[in-house]
């Protein structure tokens, strides 16, 4: 055993056969804070059982960095058939013809905005309304259940919702909705048209269903980040609950709002499966809201099961890659707007 | 970043300077010789030099702050795990400077244990497993009898297996607060180290489990080295052999102003600020 | 005016109540004993089940997970316990940008690099995809629960001699042993109800599971494939696998709300 601690100098010597002893050198931090343990990000492991962890641990930790990086590199590979063909015309062009191997991706590309645009229209603002009640008025039993139910909503499969989106919601904003929408209001260009049911009114209306519970959760943690000092002075002046609400507390939250709906809208534009089953699929550029469409994500996932051929392939993908590229942007837009909200909060708390 | 070289003492060799009459051949002495210590770029402790002896216990008292705790992290090595954690001089455990290149700060700390301000038992294992915790860490494999033997063992030695010869399978939180301390020493105790570093064990402990603390350090200290930090004075008179006391010099940096039987230093300290500090007109 | 706001919520909460109603309604009306257990009869023939699809699922799972999981635990680890300040924030937010990938990109990318070299759609290409989508999710739950350990535990573990490594693993990661299972939880539940990646990699089958190198059918991608389908029978069969798989996906989100409840008390 341990008696003069004669056995563990043999074990220090079995070590120091694998090199684990040697100087400790280690790194001088950035932020200097005396007394306070950071953890282990001091000193560089020294034995050969912690270097080998460590090292493994970084190893899978890069595995992250190389998918995004082969992200890019692959997609833009695989792109090159299309992107040598048609250069940056692709992006400009309606056609889809498989045998003339002619694509463009313009259509999906208004389909994506215009559903995401509508779905934003109709999420945004019972998002919001839903956060507040949640932060500024729901009593505190009803909060957990309530904010609960509403991130069940987010967990539901996006194929799920398109099923009941395409058997539910479509016949329902065939008949009395559009119907009713376009007698009264067909003069505009925007309700005129067969109701199908399907097309970019039910998409917008589904992908609204699937963005409220990210920006309802979003809001919600942005307003409650809110001091409540911020509150209380509007309401020493005399403002009523929803003054203070309006002139105090979401002036305070305003980038974290926007954050919130950004990265909404970034959810909203990647969104495939219930958009594909309700959007009703056709490549044309119509102004109406009745008239079926199709975005770029239910393109890829229409055709893709058809495609041959190097270029159509490669237009598939490039469409793959507009994609990507376009939540990547937002993603990081997102991101540094709440970043900056809860960087902004801290030093006047 | 920049990599500072910071402990390795390239320069001279540590040799022990003091002759401990009455000690050789015995294990756990520690010398220390003009200790410094940084937090990055700052000064927490400079050039303290004393001698800690074995079955002895040493109290290191002072104000807060003063770096006390900063210091007995330096002891076991501990203190280079803080971020920016420097060190400079020499600590030399029987006569082997413990900084040195060869030296292995996982092996120095199963001979130099620890035990913290704040009970620190591990919440999702058992009595038993956070007694055997360390032993089940730092060996390869172990044998559960062998295992009961060192837990109970260190148990009995920590004054806590009547209390919990019946609880050993419950979680290690479950205990009171005097029993989660005296768990953590008993889990210190199950390593078999030579030296015992307790950093204010009892200041977050009630007046009865810290009683006992005491206790058991008066039986601990028969066998071990003891080095405890507090800045109980009164503890430190009950409990202590020697005291050390430290103080912040005009730099903000903790030095040692005055180390001998704490007896003596209670009723006849040599210099003026240990008597200030004694007497309660500061601190 | 903060009456609309009420409405709003109340609105989310009912829209989650008429969905959840009519797959419950739906769902159950034609689930029955045969649906579990049979395979999908042919077009034309009634009767039939999604039971092939059902074992599809959880094989798509285990594969995922057996991918995904090293990956993304010992990438949280490295984001909690080993990494620099600097490296980590990189690191954490290339993870969160994973994470923000639409799945359909990512099936994309399997695609071109499995199912195109290997000239064959698989089981396994479509658990790569999906790996791809549990990893960043994992990490970062991991991480999280990582960092709720305290740092007094990581001193004690050290001043009792015990290496880093053993460290991490035998003391830190059981102290956060909860949360890192209800992160795979949840990564588990997102993915089985992803079908975007699974049109490009496991395609779908007739049959049975033939091997990792084989298509495989998997239930929401069959829950698509019937609901777009002309037959009203398969329309039927689509609802009843929706509520098998909402069972499933809520299931596990509920329990793992019921544990975190648990053990924060």
């Amino acid at each position: 055993m341990n008696a003069g601690g004669e056995p563990l100098l043999h074990f220090a010597a079995f070590e120091k056969l694998w090199g684990g002893l040697e100087n400790v050198k280690h790194i001088e931090p950035e932020t200097a804070s005396p007394g306070r343990v950071r953890g282990w990000t001091s000193g560089r492991p020294q034995r050969f059982g912690d270097r080998i962890f460590s090292n493994l641990t970084l190893i899978f930790a890069l595995v992250i960095v190389g998918i995004l990086f082969g992200f890019v590199v692959i997609l833009n590979i695989d792109a090159i058939p299309a992107i040598s063909k048609f250069g940056l015309s692709f992006l400009g062009s309606s056609s889809w013809d498989p045998v003339k191997e002619q694509f463009g991706a313009l259509p999906a590309i208004y389909g994506t905005l215009l559903s995401s645009l509508i779905g934003l229209v109709i999420a945004v603002p019972i998002s919001l309304g839903a956060a507040i009640f949640l932060v500024e008025m729901a009593p505190s039993w009803l909060k957990g259940t309530a904010s609960f139910l509403i991130e069940m909503l987010a967990a539901i499969p996006s194929v799920i919702i398109g099923l009941w989106g395409l058997f539910v919601l479509v016949p329902l904003v065939r008949s009395p909705v559009e119907s009713w929408l376009g007698s009264k209001l067909g003069f505009l260009p925007l309700f005129q048209g067969p109701p199908f049911g399907v097309g970019f009114l039910a998409a917008g209306i589904i992908l609204a269903i699937m963005v409220i519970p990210i920006i309802t959760a979003v809001s919600r943690d942005a307003i409650r980040a809110v001091p409540d000092s911020q509150r209380e002075a509007m309401m020493a002046l005399g403002a009523t609950p929803w003054e203070t609400i309006r002139r105090a507390v979401l002036p305070y939250c305003r980038s974290g709002l926007v954050g919130a709906v950004i990265l909404g809208l970034g959810r909203a534009l990647g969104e495939t499966m219930a958009i594909t089953m309700v959007i009703g699929n056709s490549y044309a550029l119509t102004a109406s809201l009745f008239s079926p469409g199709a975005t770029i994500a239910s393109k890829i996932a229409s055709e893709f099961s058809e495609a041959t051929g190097g270029v159509f392939i490669g237009s598939l993908v490039e469409l793959a890659l507009v994609l990507f590229a376009v939540t990547l942007l937002i993603n990081i837009v997102a991101r540094l707007l709440i970043w900056r909200m809860t960087a902004v909060k801290a030093p006047i708390e | 970043m920049t990599i500072v070289n910071n402990l390795v003492n390239d320069k001279t060799q540590c040799e022990p300077k003091e002759y401990i009459a009455g000690f050789e051949g015995k294990k756990g002495i520690l010398e220390v010789q003009d200790l410094s210590a940084w937090y990055g770029n700052t000064l927490a402790i400079k050039h303290i030099g004393m001698s800690i002896k074995s079955q002895l216990i040493t109290a290191i008292i002072g104000p807060s702050g003063c770096g006390k705790s900063t210091f007995i992290r330096c002891l076991n090595r501990l203190h280079e795990v803080s971020h920016g954690g420097r060190v400079e001089g020499c600590v030399l455990l029987d006569g082997k400077d413990i900084y040195a290149r060869d030296v292995d700060p996982v092996i120095l700390r199963q001979r130099i244990g620890m035990v913290f301000q704040k009970p620190t038992p591990f919440p999702t294992m058992s009595v038993f497993d956070n007694v055997a915790a360390g032993l089940r860490l730092t060996r390869l494999w172990t044998r559960r009898w062998e295992l009961a033997e060192i837990v109970e063992g260190s148990l009995r030695q920590a004054a806590l297996w009547d209390e919990v010869k019946d609880k050993l399978n419950q979680s290690g939180a479950s205990l009171s607060g005097g029993q989660q301390q005296r768990l953590c020493i008993a889990r210190a105790l199950a390593v078999e180290p030579e030296i015992i570093l307790l950093d204010e064990p009892c200041s977050a402990l009630d007046p009865a489990a810290t009683l006992k603390i005491e206790e058991l350090m008066r039986s601990l200290a028969k066998q071990y080295t003891i080095v405890i930090v507090t800045h109980n004075m009164q503890q430190a008179a009950r409990v202590s052999d020697i005291a050390a006391f430290l103080m912040t010099d005009s730099d903000r940096a903790g030095v040692l102003v005055e180390y001998g039987q704490t007896s003596q230093l209670f009723t006849n300290p040599k210099d003026k600020r240990t008597e200030d500090y004694i007497t309660g007109r500061f601190g | 005016m903060l009456g609309l706001s009420s409405a709003a919520a109340g609105f989310g909460v009912l829209i989650l109540a008429l969905i959840l109603g009519y797959i419950v309604v739906h769902g159950i009306a034609f689930l029955n004993l045969d649906f579990l257990t049979q395979a999908a009869k042919p077009v034309g023939e009634a009767g039939g089940g999604m039971r092939n699809e059902i074992l599809g699922t959880i094989i798509l799972i285990v594969l995922a997970s057996v991918f995904g999981l090293p990956v993304g635990l010992m990438a949280g680890i490295f984001l909690a316990e080993f990494a620099s300040p600097r490296a980590a924030s990189a690191v954490r937010f290339m993870a969160d940008i994973l994470a923000g990938v639409p799945s359909i990109v990512v099936g994309v990318f399997a695609y071109a690099i499995m199912v195109r070299p290997m000239h064959s759609y698989s089981a396994l290409s479509a658990g790569v995809a999906l790996a791809i989508i549990i990893v960043p999710i994992v990490a970062r739950t991991a991480e999280e629960s990582l960092r709720l350990v305290p740092n007094s535990m990581r001193e004690a573990a050290l001043a009792l001699g015990i290496t880093r490594w053993r460290a991490v693993v035998g003391v830190i990661i059981p102290g956060a042993i909860t949360g890192i299972v209800t992160g795979i939880m949840l990564a588990i539940a997102r993915i089985a109800g992803e079908t975007a990646p699974l049109i490009f990699t496991a395609l779908g089958s007739s049959f049975g599971f033939q091997g990792l190198l084989k298509p495989i059918g998997a239930l929401p991608l069959q829950i698509f494939r019937y609901a777009m389908s002309p037959y009203p029978d398969w329309h039927q069969q689509a609802w009843a696998g929706a509520f098998v798989l909402i069972m499933l996906v809520l299931g596990i989100s509920v329990l793992v709300r019921w544990i975190s409840n648990r053990r924060r008390i």
